[in-house]
């Protein structure tokens, strides 16, 4: 190894003669024999190259994914398709850094990148004003919720039970640490249960009330309803939702929402074993100067050429420090360009095309699952989007094992999370299933249970 | 040299404030504003928030960086100068007569612990000599 570490033994020998130490173990002579590790850690001995190879790609190989198993799993990842191009693009060593620009100006093309990402939110979500991005979709919410309550001067968040669980768990600890309230919603046949929010506003305490749609459970909720409640009562709406499913549903932008959050993993980012993909927020004019991140801005320069720049940064925390508006003073600038080089790629019409191939391929994976008489929907009636909410006869651990056995990754067990959901089952069909992967898993998830 | 009212009471933070009609009126000096720079935006506090004699509870935004603007006098904040919202480069303009805010103050007479024009010239000009 000694061939890639570029200090030599002879550098060493004289940085040691510097600093006047006889040896290495001299120079941490200092620390505390009883404190010292005795020995070297239990490591296996040195391999060569070719074995260590030969090793990793033995334990890689125990892994199951999904290019070689037909996937049904969602609850948050989701296996969409990703053209080639995008990895190719995102792959040029300009693009490839996973940072923030931090002397953005000289990065132009990265600059104009994350433009067009921003600009690409905005019609999306049909709101003004988009950051470069966030960590991801449960943080997002977070600050989210943290700019309400700052915008609001109220001190409690409400958020649906039916928002993704780590959104929850990541907003809950946001607001602990800022000593908000934090008041979880139940759902009402899949959806925000309207009383329970009619009593929770009651006070008029609440800040914003966090929604997602498609929820956890892929449903839909009534955006519009539910904002004017929230409005009412003198609180912020927050809208969760995803880039990919915002081609195909109206924006939440004009149904009412103040924010709007979400995960960007669908739009051209791989599952990567559940991130890093992105997060995005989005606000309109009124809270543009308490949104937190970096947001790039198009401008003229001096001999009146078009360029780009990173504006409103007096609202960071270089600047503004303990007073920024957050601690976020990064994006997750490698997949957001992901996300650019995908969303321009399929277009508007090309986004509509896929959330119609969902629509029909979901429709048909739950009516044919319906028809083997084993399954049926836990929220009947209830408009859905990729995702759709199962009841199974057997326990979803043994249908799932019994799929696994066939090369089917089945759908995420919701009974953990919701108990009442016994058997719940949530089955996710993207654009990539084909139809003869949809009959396969009918075929063995109706067939006989061993 | 930067302008000096004769008629102001001034901080050691370049804020000014005047006693009109027993109703505190307060701004930023005109060597604040030319320190600043184009200032691009004005963060006002809401109508009825109190505040403590030197709490910041004005944000002025320039192009060179955000500067708080600390209170000078204790009392409670009773009208906003809604003209800087779309036109904050008043403040550049004519720092005296765009004033920031106006309040009701809690004992008028803290008004004479602060410098007088006479005083606060001193001090600008110290600084200024500083800076040349």
């Amino acid at each position: 190894m000694n061939r890639y570490i570029p200090v030599t033994a002879e550098d060493r020998r004289r940085m040691l003669g510097v600093i006047g130490a006889a040896s290495v173990d001299d120079l941490f002579s200092g620390i505390p024999v009883q404190v010292r590790q005795k020995k070297a850690s239990d490591l296996p001995k040195a391999l060569s190259e070719p074995e260590m190879l030969r090793d990793l790609r033995a334990l890689s190989g125990k892994n199951l994914n999904a290019d070689d198993a037909i996937c049904f799993l969602g609850a948050g990842v989701y296996d969409h398709f990703i053209p080639s191009a995008v990895d190719s693009i995102v792959s040029r060593g300009e693009f490839t850094t996973s940072y923030t620009p931090y002397q953005p100006e000289v990065a132009q093309g990265t600059l104009q990148a994350i433009f067009q990402y921003q600009t690409m939110v905005c019609e999306l979500t049909g709101m003004e004003i988009s950051n470069a991005s966030m960590y991801d979709g449960a943080s997002a919410a977070a600050e989210a919720a943290v700019l309400a309550a700052s915008a609001t001067k109220k001190r409690t968040v409400l958020c649906g039970r039916n928002v993704h669980p780590q959104t929850r768990q990541t907003v809950r600890t946001y607001c602990w640490s800022r000593r908000l309230e934090y008041a979880e919603l139940p759902a009402e046949n899949g959806r925000i249960d309207r009383a329970a929010l009619a009593k929770a506003l009651e006070g008029g305490d609440a800040a914003a009330l966090i929604v997602q749609s498609p929820n956890f459970f892929g449903n839909l909720e009534n955006l519009q309803e539910l904002g004017d409640a929230v409005h009412e009562a003198k609180g912020l709406f927050i809208v969760s939702s995803d880039l990919l499913a915002l081609g195909t549903l109206e924006a939440p932008g004009k149904l009412g929402a103040d924010i709007v959050v979400g995960d960007g993993q669908t739009a051209g980012n791989p599952m990567n074993f559940g991130g890093p993909a992105f997060g995005f927020i989005a606000v309109n004019k009124p809270l543009m100067r308490k949104m937190p991140g970096r947001i790039c801005g198009q401008t003229t320069d001096s001999q009146g050429r078009r360029t780009f720049v990173l504006t409103l940064q007096a609202r960071e925390q270089h600047i503004r420090r303990e007073k920024a508006t957050s601690n976020i003073c990064s994006n997750q600038n490698l997949c957001i360009v992901a996300a650019s080089v995908y969303l321009s790629l399929m277009g508007p019409q090309g986004l509509r095309d896929i959330g119609g191939q969902i629509l029909a391929k979901s429709a048909y994976a739950v009516e044919q699952l319906e028809k083997t008489g084993k399954f049926r929907r836990a929220f009947p009636g209830v408009p859905s989007f990729r995702e759709t909410a199962l009841l199974c006869e057997e326990p979803v651990d043994k249908l799932n094992a019994r799929l696994l056995q066939q090369g089917i990754l089945g759908g995420y067990s919701l009974e953990a999370e919701y108990p009442r959901l016994k058997n719940g089952w949530l089955l996710a069909v993207t654009e990539s299933r084909t139809k003869e992967e949809i009959d396969r898993l009918v075929a063995v998830a109706g067939g006989d249970a061993r | 040299m930067a302008k000096i009212p004769q008629d102001l009471h001034y901080t050691k933070d370049h804020e000014w404030i005047k006693i009109v009609d027993g109703m505190g009126v307060m701004g930023i000096s005109d060597y604040a504003q030319h320190a600043m720079g184009d200032v691009v935006y004005v963060e006002l506090p809401d109508v009825g928030r109190k505040a403590k004699a030197g709490e910041d509870f004005i944000v002025v935004e320039s192009v060179k960086g955000a500067n708080d603007v600390f209170c000078p006098v204790s009392g409670t904040v009773a009208e906003v100068n809604e003209d800087l919202d779309g036109a904050p480069e008043l403040l550049n303009q004519d720092p005296y007569s765009n004033w920031l805010v106006k309040m009701e103050v809690d004992n008028p007479s803290d008004v004479d612990k602060l410098l007088d024009a006479a005083a606060y010239a001193k001090l600008v000009e110290e600084l200024e000599a500083e800076e040349s």
